[in-house]
């Protein structure tokens, strides 16, 4: 194994890390303000490359893709955050869509035409709605176990329900021929979509730390990280913070998606397979900690690749036992706030 | 008192209510072939598992729900891809539904769960897919009620090491999924290739699921004369990529799944020139493939590939043992003895089974190209026929016998005798 | 209050001579999928020891229903051993394989509580998937090992029936120990460690050996799981101990409501009663099973157990104070 091995090796594993950035950066944050793990976010990484690939095949636009789907997913993120994972002010849209989504099903089961179909369901919303509202919802933030279950409940709905709109297909997303030639440096070919990875999440990484360290409103966020009681007696709106991390994070997966789109692929599974991944770059690197995060993941890409390349028959326990150790002596992760 | 008395009598006289209803229903029409299907239908397969399904499905379709005269009830249970999921819904299918037969199974776990399932409740399995090797090799006389209508892994790997030395390659390095299947094509390849002089210079097993080959591409050998590949799924689709992005120039080859119609629609140019073998190919060229072909995509909106012929040629033969009988089920045993003696002319050429109950047919060397076909107007990517191998069984050009006493195709072999 | 805990001791041997009776008289499809409920249920109960008794959220249990049914398929499949009287010895072996784990991995886990238990749980979890993925040679890697035939000891499990009884024995067995534990001292000051860790301490609890043993008893119950679990499908894959395992198993308990030992079970028939048996009847019951868990987590943190405690709120919903937050587990914050 002679240099080039190594610098191959290395460059490889910087570039999946960088992929893992993204992922990490969001589930940390989200962890350190509102003390959740969004067990949801393998499903916005996933669902972004879906929408990504639907914004392809209607525009046949690469470029335009990336915002669109991080867009939307940080919608999608926005309204699970505001209507499930907090009870206060937003009832009525939560009563509603659980309402509607009940009559769906109920419409389903009674087979009919399409008439039958709106009628039944429009009468059972309305029959859920009232009954939702009578009953009153016990504080769901104050229990943070409960929050992790909703996450997951959902990343059963979405993964059913992708399935349904994309079918079970396996896909690819092709990024602009510019991209998928290689530079090549001292002999050594670099493919150029891993150095775009590698910008990228350089890019996003300083965006990042400047907002945090240079904004008030990153100041803000750091204070609720530190400790949320006193960010709250000092005046910050607590809620909204957590709103805003909430839909950054999936807005990250999203395009971590797009962009692993063209790397891993999108299939159905993908959700639950790199959710355990961002888990290991959040705890190696410590939760809530952004920079701790691109350690993470710069860890975690340098480990999985020279694992799999020198230990090829227990690549996974080499990623997950580490893990382990480093929680077992830190449980709050290598540079986690506690 | 009667409060305690209902507790206790409701409950019995619900479940006498369930008892009899589930007699009533399990007796069945007499002139009725039940056929159990288990594919995954939820989940990662769920895909796989559909086209399963439909290739079935528009063979009876095509024949009014009739297989050999008889009315075909067929019903389809998810296996979410998990096999003792597959085992549960197999005694469901069996105990419950009372099927003449169980068939499907997708990935090698799911047709070692069922073939005991089928010995031990004395029902046939008839299996279109699951390829693992010794379910019609070492493990066959375990499984009497077992007919494989499919394929086994190593199968088209005998004659296509067999074409590689044809065309001149001496070494090859092999790059696989790291479990059984992969195993399975690779080891068949390295037998064949290395006995006509052909030497495999160089195994690598990235794990099954990886997407990333970062860490595997550049340990490939440089003194190569070709790649062998065999990717299954999202990593058939990323392997291409990365390799021409690391600035490979050698000839790649692939095992049946590396470039085969389910994966192709979502793969671009990098793949054109690639070779690889396998019972079936959307593009061959006869009339009979070329109209199948063609009422398929326009049922369902994709091209075949050979998950749904495969299923679709299984009806054609049932069909052909049912009407030997006058649409009546002959019962297990003979059922079995029938289908193995069964010939089709197949959209994928001419079958027969062998007497280990496994296909003999033909083996396809195709070629990934980007052309008009069947009459389409669009160019896409096409898996030409460039050689056809007829007769070929699973020994391939290989004694019986002498493949019988070595060990089943694993990771260490056929041993790398010329890596160093 | 002792009436109402002997009344519901009552209505739970009621439920259970109930099943005894009708289940093996329902046609073979139902026995199957009561026997498969059973046995998991057992490692749901298990997680509900650490759950909704000490207050320990673990999302990696799966992995010791994995130690017990890969015991259980090696031993049966290479060395034929298990497969007469000696199935009880497996049992047992089972039992202290899982205890086993549980006794390392605690050693691991235990320092930490609230979200971080459940991520280093998670993490250990996986180890054994992984192990369980890539090492061919012991655990048959995708493949997974089968498990060619049931016990025979006199009587023969292969019969359905039989196997049901065996299976349904064990569950209540297994019950009848955790009722017995979490009502003992030691039940109780796991309790009391779920509510107020610090007030135990002080009290001078050694709270992390409680919550250790707690730890390794969950994971023997797991071993017992597994051993069941292995001999029911007759497959064992790495399958069995994937992450969804363990999360389905935390979903359960949570279902039927976590500290109840019984919601355990309540929630795993209904989960499976969904998966296996709605799966048959339409194409989208993940939609109903993804609606149920959101529901429940939202409007019955306390579980379907929970519902009657509920529906009292609710009626006496016209005093002033609003609903108390009722937390599943504590979270040092």
């Amino acid at each position: 194994m002679n240099l080039n091995f190594w610098l191959i090796q290395t460059f490889n594993g910087v570039s999946y890390g960088a992929l893992l950035f993204l992922l990490g950066a969001g589930l940390s944050l989200i962890f350190g303000v509102m003390r959740i793990v969004n067990l949801a976010h393998g499903s916005y990484f996933l669902l972004g490359g879906y929408v990504a690939l639907t914004v392809i095949w209607t525009t046949g636009s690469w470029l335009l893709a990336l915002p669109v789907a991080a867009l939307a997913i940080a919608l999608v993120g926005l309204l699970m955050e505001r209507l499930f994972l907090r009870s206060a002010g937003f009832e009525y849209l939560r009563n509603a869509s659980i309402g509607i989504g009940l009559a769906v099903l109920v419409s389903l089961a009674i087979k009919g035409g399409w008439v039958q179909f709106v009628a039944i369901a429009a009468v059972v919303a309305v029959v859920f709605y009232f009954l939702l509202s009578r009953i009153s919802l016990i504080a769901i933030e104050a229990d943070p176990l409960r929050q992790v279950l909703l996450t997951v409940g959902f990343a059963f709905l979405f993964q059913q329900a992708a399935l349904d709109i994309w079918t079970g297909n396996n896909f690819d997303i092709n990024p602009p021929d510019v991209l998928t030639d290689s530079v090549v440096v001292a002999g050594i070919y670099l493919p150029l979509y891993r150095v775009f990875m590698i910008a990228t999440a350089i890019v996003i990484g300083i965006g990042l730390w400047l907002a945090m360290e240079r904004t008030r409103l990153g100041a803000q966020i750091r204070a609720t990280v530190d400790d949320a009681e006193m960010a709250r007696g000092v005046g910050i709106d607590t809620s909204r913070i957590s709103m805003l991390i909430f839909s950054l994070g999936a807005f990250l997966a999203a395009l971590g998606g797009v962009i692993g789109g063209a790397f891993l692929g999108i299939y159905p599974g993908l959700d639950f397979e790199i959710l355990p991944l961002a888990f290991a770059v959040v705890i190696i690197g410590g939760m809530g900690s952004l920079g701790g995060a691109a350690i993470g993941a710069l860890l975690v890409g340098l480990a999985d690749n020279f694992g799999k390349a020198l230990f090829p028959e227990i690549s996974y326990f080499t990623l997950y036992a580490p893990m382990a150790l480093i929680l077992a002596v830190k449980p709050t992760g290598l540079f986690g706030r506690e | 008192m009667t409060r305690i008395l209902r507790q206790r009598i409701g409950p019995l006289l619900l479940g006498s209510a369930f008892a009899i209803g589930a007699v009533a229903v399990s007796t069945a029409k007499a002139e009725e072939l039940r056929i159990g299907y288990l594919a995954p239908t939820t989940g990662i397969f769920a895909q796989v598992g559909k086209d399963m399904v439909d290739g079935f499905k528009m063979y009876l379709d095509d024949h009014k729900n009739k297989l050999g005269g008889a009315d075909v009830k067929f019903i389809v249970e998810d296996t979410v891809g998990k096999p003792d999921t597959a085992v549960t819904k197999a005694k469901k299918l069996i105990l419950q539904d009372k099927v003449h037969m169980i068939m499907g199974g997708l990935l090698a776990s799911a047709g070692y769960a069922l073939a005991p399932v089928s010995t031990a409740e004395k029902v046939v399995y008839v299996n279109p897919v699951a390829a693992a090797d010794d379910l019609t090799q070492r493990d066959f006389a375990k499984y009497p009620l077992h007919v494989r209508t499919g394929w086994s892994s190593s199968q088209p790997s005998h004659p296509f090491g067999q074409w590689a030395c044809d065309q001149g390659y001496k070494k090859i390095v092999a790059i696989g999924a790291d479990y059984a299947f992969g195993y399975e094509v690779i080891g068949g390849f390295q037998r064949a290739f290395e006995a006509c002089g052909g030497q495999i210079i160089q195994k690598i097993w990235p794990p099954l699921g990886t997407k990333d080959f970062g860490p595997y591409i550049p340990t490939i050998k440089a003194n190569a004369d070709a790649i062998l590949t065999l990717m299954v799924g999202p990593m058939s689709l990323q392997f291409p990529k990365q390799l021409k992005s690391a600035g490979n120039k050698k000839p790649v080859l692939g095992g049946g799944t590396s470039y085969d119609e389910f994966v192709l629609p979502a793969m671009g140019d990098e793949v054109v020139g690639h070779v690889s073998a396998l019972q079936y190919s959307a593009a061959i060229n006869t009339p009979k493939n070329a109209a199948f072909v063609k009422s398929y995509r326009t049922k369902f909106g994709k091209v075949p590939s050979y998950y749904s012929e495969t299923n679709y040629t299984t009806a054609q033969m049932i069909d052909e043992v049912i009407k030997k009988n006058n649409g009546k089920f002959p019962g297990a045993e003979a059922f079995v003895k029938q289908l193995a003696a069964v010939k089709v002319d197949a959209v994928r050429g001419p079958v027969t089974l062998d007497e280990m109950r496994n296909p003999v047919q033909n083996v396809y060397i195709k070629k990934v190209e980007k052309k008009k076909m069947h009459g389409y107007t669009k160019d896409e990517l096409w898996n030409t026929v460039i050689k056809t191998y007829p007769n070929v069984n699973q020994f391939g050009q290989f004694k019986k016998d002498e493949f019988l006493k070595t060990p089943v195709y694993s990771r260490d072999f056929p041993p790398c005798k010329f890596c160093n | 209050m002792l009436k109402s805990q002997t009344m519901k001791v009552l209505a739970v041997v009621v439920a259970l001579a109930a099943i005894a009776i009708i289940v093996p008289n329902t046609n073979s499809f139902l026995i199957l999928l009561a026997t498969r409920a059973l046995a998991f249920s057992i490692l749901v109960m298990s997680l509900d020891i650490l759950l909704g008794y000490t207050g320990l959220a673990s999302m990696g249990q799966a992995a010791y229903l994995g130690v017990g049914a890969y015991l259980t398929a090696i031993l049966a499949s290479k060395y034929q051993f298990g497969l007469g009287f000696d199935f009880w010895i497996v049992m047992l072996l089972g039992v202290l394989l899982g205890a086993a784990l549980a006794a390392v991995f605690g050693l691991l886990a235990i320092r930490a509580s609230g979200v971080y238990f459940l991520m280093i749980t998670l993490a250990l979890g996986q180890c054994v998937w992984g192990l369980a993925y890539r090492w061919n040679s012991l655990t048959g890697g995708d493949n997974g090992i089968n498990l060619r035939q049931r016990p025979k000891f006199g009587i023969d499990l292969a019969n359905e029936v039989t196997f049901f009884y065996l299976v349904f024995f064990c569950f209540a067995v297994s019950l009848l120990l955790m009722y017995t534990l979490v009502r003992s001292p030691f039940g109780r000051s796991l309790t009391g460690i779920r509510e107020r860790e610090l007030r135990m301490q002080i009290l001078g609890y050694n709270t992390w050996l409680h919550k250790y043993i707690a730890f390794i008893i969950a994971g023997g119950f797991g071993g017992l799981s597994g051993v069941l679990w292995a001999h029911t499908a007759g497959i064992v894959s790495p399958e069995n101990v994937v992450l969804t395992t363990s999360v389905d198993a935390l979903l359960m308990a949570v279902l039927g409501g976590a500290g109840t030992l019984v919601g355990g079970v309540i929630g795993t028939v209904i989960v499976f009663g969904l998966r296996e048996y709605l799966s048959t009847l339409v194409p989208w019951w993940q939609y109903v099973l993804g609606g149920v868990y959101v529901l429940t987590i939202l409007y019955l943190p306390t579980g379907l157990m929970g519902i009657p405690e509920r529906i009292r709120q609710w009626r006496g919903a016209d005093t002033e104070k609003p609903a108390e937050a009722k937390k599943l587990a504590p979270v040092t914050s």
